[in-house]
């Protein structure tokens, strides 16, 4: 009987790993071909359309190199841009929805329920639908064409502030008295003995918004106006057209801007993991 | 520990001297700072989404030209009976139905596999799986445009012509461009969702599983009688976004047609809702449009929901 239960357990092992196999190569296999074509003459890709032989004499990193000439010049503003972008709504998220997501955890306070229902509901109602006055309230306060107006609006996001409450219910609340006791100010609590035990939060948080700045794309779309005010997404799609594509700047540039979340992926594999997940499926 | 000390020194200091006045000190009071810092969300709820909500309301009921805007009441919503507006929601419908049917069952499966001790290298296979979900769906539009290129030698058209078929203008019709959006969106959230299956899986005790065998359970009986059942939490909210974002989906078809599709193959709701608001000014037929959005995903959830019985929670 062993030796039966055996070989059905390796035949089972091989089939599943043949399964996760092919999916993992559909995953994969666009990125190779984006990094294919990247080394290829964007002359040969309008011809043929990219082809999968390898073609060793046509390859070279001459698309590479002309990113950093004077007719690329807007791309590496595009990136300047995104860098800004993304860190500046990092930084502004983090802070205030860590805040206001501990205070929801750790304070009983009239009103509480009430505010931790709006943030769920803020949640469930798509951006689409209140863009046309968002817009508006952009071109109120003047911030069209700016950073602070792809950033402001989102400022406080309402699903890190619901990850980092979920977070902060499990802080042990013995140390806000003692603290209080040695004179400590709520905030002063928060910002020196609560913060530093949220670390995890912070970085998975941290991870997930970069990550989403970096990609983001309608709302951009719609502040952002001129050209040297792009970030990557709306600049690099400019390039796309219904009829023929700028394949100079489009594929090495597509590869460039890929780059530093797979540099954060592969450093920070298990914060991504956590942030997409904790918020969500955790209860 | 040293150097955190000599940072709070200054502050320590600051206390001792505030000690008498503490009481009226907003930083101290245990009453009032909870407000104080659950203050942003109250600003930016109000700023950026009760007033932008209660506008777009009311702007549905407006027709607005620069400098003027007219009540016209229901105007704006039954603009909405005309054929572009059938395509839009016909295309969003469509395009989610698919995903819901490749995004939450393979996904699953992936997930159980990978999940399971019997596959060697999970943890290889989790990672690679889940790298698409870090490209911008313009990247992804960039890729996807080049494998399916009209040439008759790129990728695409060579493997259909190796098995039998005629090259294709992938872009150009209804049904394979269908195909592309769908494509690019299931590349893309595979990993997302085994993500979350996987999470939901690791939460079922290990003690189960153990027990059913047991009493004899093979791997399909478990499957269907203990993860699937235990499963449940995971797939309403993977079914619950899912819904959400396929009636939305605007990017993945911006980055094959820039919202202007040959034969509007590639119009969505929010493409339309985009093309009217952005591009035509017509703010309150475009606030129609959202509002519609909105509602169509609210009822939608609600019945889903109700089928899986979440609201009788409650009642337990």
């Amino acid at each position: 009987m062993e030796w039966i239960h055996k070989r059905r357990n390796r035949f089972l092992s091989i089939l599943s790993l043949l399964v996760v196999f092919f999916f993992s190569l559909f995953a994969l296999f666009p990125l190779f071909a984006l990094l294919l074509a990247s080394l290829k003459p964007s002359s040969e890709l309008m011809r043929f359309g990219l082809n999968l032989k390898l073609q060793p004499e046509l390859l070279s990193l001459k698309n590479y190199f002309y990113l950093f000439s004077e007719q690329a010049r807007l791309y590496f503003e595009w990136y300047k841009n995104s860098l800004i972008v993304t860190l500046l709504y990092t930084a502004i998220s983090l802070f205030l929805s860590s805040m206001v997501g501990y205070a929801l955890a750790i304070y009983d306070f009239k009103g509480k329920n009430l505010i931790l229902t709006l943030v769920l509901f803020v949640m469930m109602i798509p951006l689409e639908i209140m863009m046309l006055p968002l817009f508006e309230e952009m071109i109120l306060f003047r911030l069209i064409d700016t950073y602070w107006g792809v950033v402001l609006p989102f400022a406080v996001a309402p699903f890190a502030v619901f990850f980092f409450r979920q977070y902060a219910i499990g802080l042990p609340r013995e140390l806000l008295d003692a603290a209080r006791i040695d004179g400590c100010s709520e905030f002063g609590i928060y910002l020196r003995i609560m913060s530093p035990l949220m670390v995890p939060a912070y970085g998975a948080m941290a991870i997930l918004q970069a990550m989403n700045s970096w990609n983001n794309f309608l709302w951009p779309l719609v502040v952002l106006r001129s050209n040297e005010m792009f970030t990557l997404p709306i600049g690099l799609a400019g390039l796309l057209t219904p009829y023929g594509n700028n394949y100079d700047i489009l594929i090495s540039g597509s590869v460039l801007a890929i780059l530093p979340i797979i540099i954060l992926f592969i450093f920070f594999q298990r914060y991504f993991i956590s942030g997409l997940t904790l918020g969500g499926v955790k209860e | 520990m040293k150097n955190n000390v000599s940072f709070t020194r200054p502050i320590q200091f600051l206390l001792q001297k505030g000690k008498g006045v503490r009481k009226g000190n907003l930083l101290f009071s245990k009453k009032y700072a909870p407000y104080l810092m659950v203050s942003p969300f109250i600003i930016f709820f109000v700023l950026f989404f009760l007033y932008p909500i209660i506008s777009t309301i009311h702007m549905s009921f407006l027709e607005i030209y620069p400098g003027e805007r007219t009540f016209v009441g229901l105007g704006n919503y039954y603009k909405l009976l005309n054929p572009h507006f059938y395509t839009a929601l016909y295309n969003s419908t469509i395009y989610t139905l698919w995903t819901l049917i490749i995004l939450i069952p393979v996904p699953m499966v992936l997930a159980v596999l990978l999940n399971s001790k019997i596959t060697p290298l999970r943890n290889v296979f989790r990672s690679a799986l889940f790298i698409p979900a870090l490209t911008s769906v313009i990247v992804a539009g960039v890729i996807f445009r080049l494998l399916f290129g009209e040439s008759e030698s790129s990728f695409a058209n060579a493997v259909i012509t190796q098995l039998g078929f005629s090259p294709q203008q992938w872009m150009m019709h209804h049904g394979t461009g269908m195909f592309l959006m769908v494509l690019l969106a299931s590349w893309r959230w595979m990993g997302v969702n085994i993500l979350y299956f996987l999470a939901g899986l690791q939460n079922i005790p290990q003690t189960l599983y153990e027990s059913a065998e047991m009493d004899g359970a093979g791997t399909v009986t478990k499957f269907f009688r203990i993860t699937l059942p235990l499963l449940k939490p995971v797939l309403v909210y993977v079914l619950t976004i899912s819904i959400y974002a396929g009636f939305r989906m605007f990017e993945e078809s911006y980055v094959f047609w820039q919202n202007h599709s040959p034969g509007n193959i590639g119009l969505t709701i929010t493409g339309y809702l985009y093309r009217q608001g952005f591009e035509n000014f017509d703010l309150g037929f475009g606030a129609a449009i959202g509002l519609v959005l909105l509602l169509i995903v609210l009822l939608l959830n609600l019945i889903q929901l109700k089928f899986f019985g979440v609201f009788r929670k409650g009642d337990e």
